[in-house]
């Protein structure tokens, strides 16, 4: 499907909560790209992603998906541009795998009670790109977390947004399923030209698949850019509060974060 | 399905205190206003109650599956948010201050149920959304609350009082007048199917509000709608026919086993599967002990129950 290249404009967000402040807040990305967000836990990363959303109101600022002031857009319109995947509450019923992402095409379902052949194939498609054929009849509350991460992202690439905001999308997963769903919203962001926006805890994913990172600290950007910009070893050493070393790994040349293990 | 139901009507027909021949029964329903004893026992006396039951059947489990999908909570029936309890209190309250008016009472009940809905709306509401965990906290309590008052009252009446007020209580179809079927059809048709026009949006909101809110559905509108709406049908349920039992907490959960969480095809399932279990089980009532009656929330509870913990045993193992 030829679509335009979709060009991402958040400019000056800021949020304050009764204690808690997300100063203005400025970066843009086009179709492919993909933006990491990295801090520590109570930076704001998620608040920035609920505003990138469309979804929270920044309280200055605006975000702009092609021109078109996301929190100015109606809600389905806004699903069909902007797609959340996140870790969810726990479902009390269960849904048969296939259904459960079938949900990602409510947006484009208008006034027609049920889902149009299109609709299904797009359903097909996000099951085979995420592996999930097989489980198509299997019960969401029956798979591993890393098969549920899956699934979450499957919904969300059913929902064809031009703009996929990732909330921890490795959480709870082992090196393997992590660096796969890494690689795999990689690829289909160039594929599909969407513009992907992560928050996450993983600095090494982040600094070998991410074109830009955001560094977030107590509400405010620290640093912005390539890894080699934002992953500097005072820079986070202090954001973490322990002592990080920077080297570089030796297979792709991107800087890999450590530790330092005693501490001095 | 409804072949299912038009068969349990026709049985229904042939059995009460007096056994009909099928071919008594569908004489009466082919030749209208005939003057026959068969004929007025199966049109004026059976054929109503059977509407009514098909009717509250309906009402009943259209609103628990509504509400197990708005409350995220496959525990919720009908009268988790206290309508019941409020209904029972208007009841009981026309009863007490009119001597015994027959026909102030399900129009008191329905007030009592239309103010604790309002009521339970008020306090479950917060930041402008319906929360569900503190909706149905305002439910629970209010509903404790009105057994209280409800308590209190009888100890006020008169024991013949006490008898109705408990068939009622445990939900009783054998003293709704036929006329109201005029107006009761017309209403709980239109409140199923204007929960049917939410039917997409349940199935998304039964991933949580806050996917739903991302998949583009107007939860804050379709929480109100469908809380007003379910709310609807158990206050117009509840004030003809009493709080019968189980049915909608069961039937959604038996629509669940058949046709999954799809509320496109749940919602129609659950009517229908409500309106057959509640045809069965007045006719029961009414045969059991024929010539005396049983309310029918008695035969649905001592049904409902061993059903409920097997189906309950059965998804668990």
């Amino acid at each position: 499907m030829p679509e335009a290249l979709h060009h991402l404009q958040v400019e000056g967000v800021s949020f304050r909560y009764p204690h808690f402040e997300l100063a203005s807040m400025s970066f843009e990305a086009h179709s492919g790209e993909v933006i990491a967000i990295i801090g520590p836990n109570g930076s704001g990363k998620s608040t920035l992603l609920e505003i990138v959303s469309g979804h929270l109101g920044p309280q200055t600022g605006k975000v702009l998906l092609d021109g078109a002031d996301l929190h100015r857009l109606p809600p389905r319109p806004l699903a069909r541009r902007v797609g959340l995947a996140r870790q969810e509450t726990i479902l009390l019923f269960s849904f048969e795998v296939r259904e459960f992402v079938r949900q990602g095409r409510h947006p484009h379902l208008g006034h027609s009670l049920f889902e149009s052949p299109e609709d299904e194939r797009w359903v097909d498609w996000a099951m085979e790109k995420t592996r999930l054929a097989e489980f198509a009849g299997r019960r969401v509350l029956e798979m591993s977390s890393g098969e549920f991460q899956r699934a979450v992202l499957a919904r969300t690439l059913a929902q064809r947004p031009q703009l996929v905001l990732l909330d921890e999308p490795t959480a709870n997963l082992d090196i393997g399923y992590q660096i796969e769903m890494f690689r795999l919203v990689r690829h289909l962001a160039i594929s599909e030209r969407f513009i992907a926006v992560v928050v996450t805890h993983e600095l090494n994913l982040a600094s070998e698949l991410a074109d830009e990172l955001i560094l977030m600290e107590r509400g405010r950007c620290l640093a912005k850019g390539k890894a080699e910009q934002v992953l500097q070893r005072e820079l986070l050493s202090r954001v973490f509060r322990t002592r990080i070393l920077v080297d570089c790994n030796p297979s792709s040349g991107r800087p890999r974060v450590t530790w330092v293990t005693q501490q001095a | 399905m409804s072949l299912l139901l038009g068969l349990t009507v026709l049985a229904s027909l042939t059995m009460g205190a007096v056994h009909l021949p099928l071919s008594a029964v569908w004489r009466a329903l082919a030749s209208h206003g005939g003057n026959s004893d068969a004929s007025v026992i199966v049109l004026e006396i059976r054929l109503p109650r059977i509407l009514l039951a098909i009717l509250v059947g309906a009402a009943l489990s259209v609103a628990g599956t509504g509400l197990q999908a708005l409350l995220r909570n496959p525990l919720a029936d009908p009268y988790v948010l206290g309508i019941s309890s409020g209904a029972a209190v208007g009841a009981i309250f026309a009863l007490w201050i009119g001597g015994r008016i027959a026909a102030a009472s399900p129009l008191a009940a329905f007030v009592g149920a239309m103010i604790t809905m309002v009521w339970v709306y008020l306090l479950g509401r917060s930041g402008g959304r319906l929360a569900s965990y503190t909706l149905i906290l305002a439910g629970v309590i209010t509903a404790s609350f009105l057994s209280a008052v409800i308590l209190f009252m009888l100890t006020l009446l008169s024991t013949r009082d006490v008898r109705g007020i408990a068939f009622w209580l445990m939900g009783d179809l054998s003293v709704t007048p036929v006329t109201e079927l005029r107006i009761l059809a017309p209403a709980i048709i239109l409140a199923i199917a204007g929960l049917y026009v939410f039917a997409k949006d349940l199935n998304v909101l039964l991933l949580g509000a806050e996917e739903a809110v991302h998949l583009g559905v107007n939860v804050a509108r379709v929480e109100m709608a469908v809380y007003l709406l379910a709310s609807l049908l158990t206050g117009i349920a509840v004030s003809t026919s009493g709080a019968i039992g189980y049915l909608g907490l069961l039937v959604p959960h038996l629509g669940r086993m058949f046709v999954g969480n799809d509320h496109r095809l749940l919602l129609p399932t659950a009517a229908l599967g409500g309106a057959i279990l509640l045809v069965l089980s007045d006719t029961l009532a009414r045969t059991a002990l024929a010539p005396a009656e049983l309310p029918v929330g008695a035969v649905t509870a001592v049904a409902g129950a061993p059903v409920f913990i097997y189906l309950l045993r059965k998804t668990a193992g």
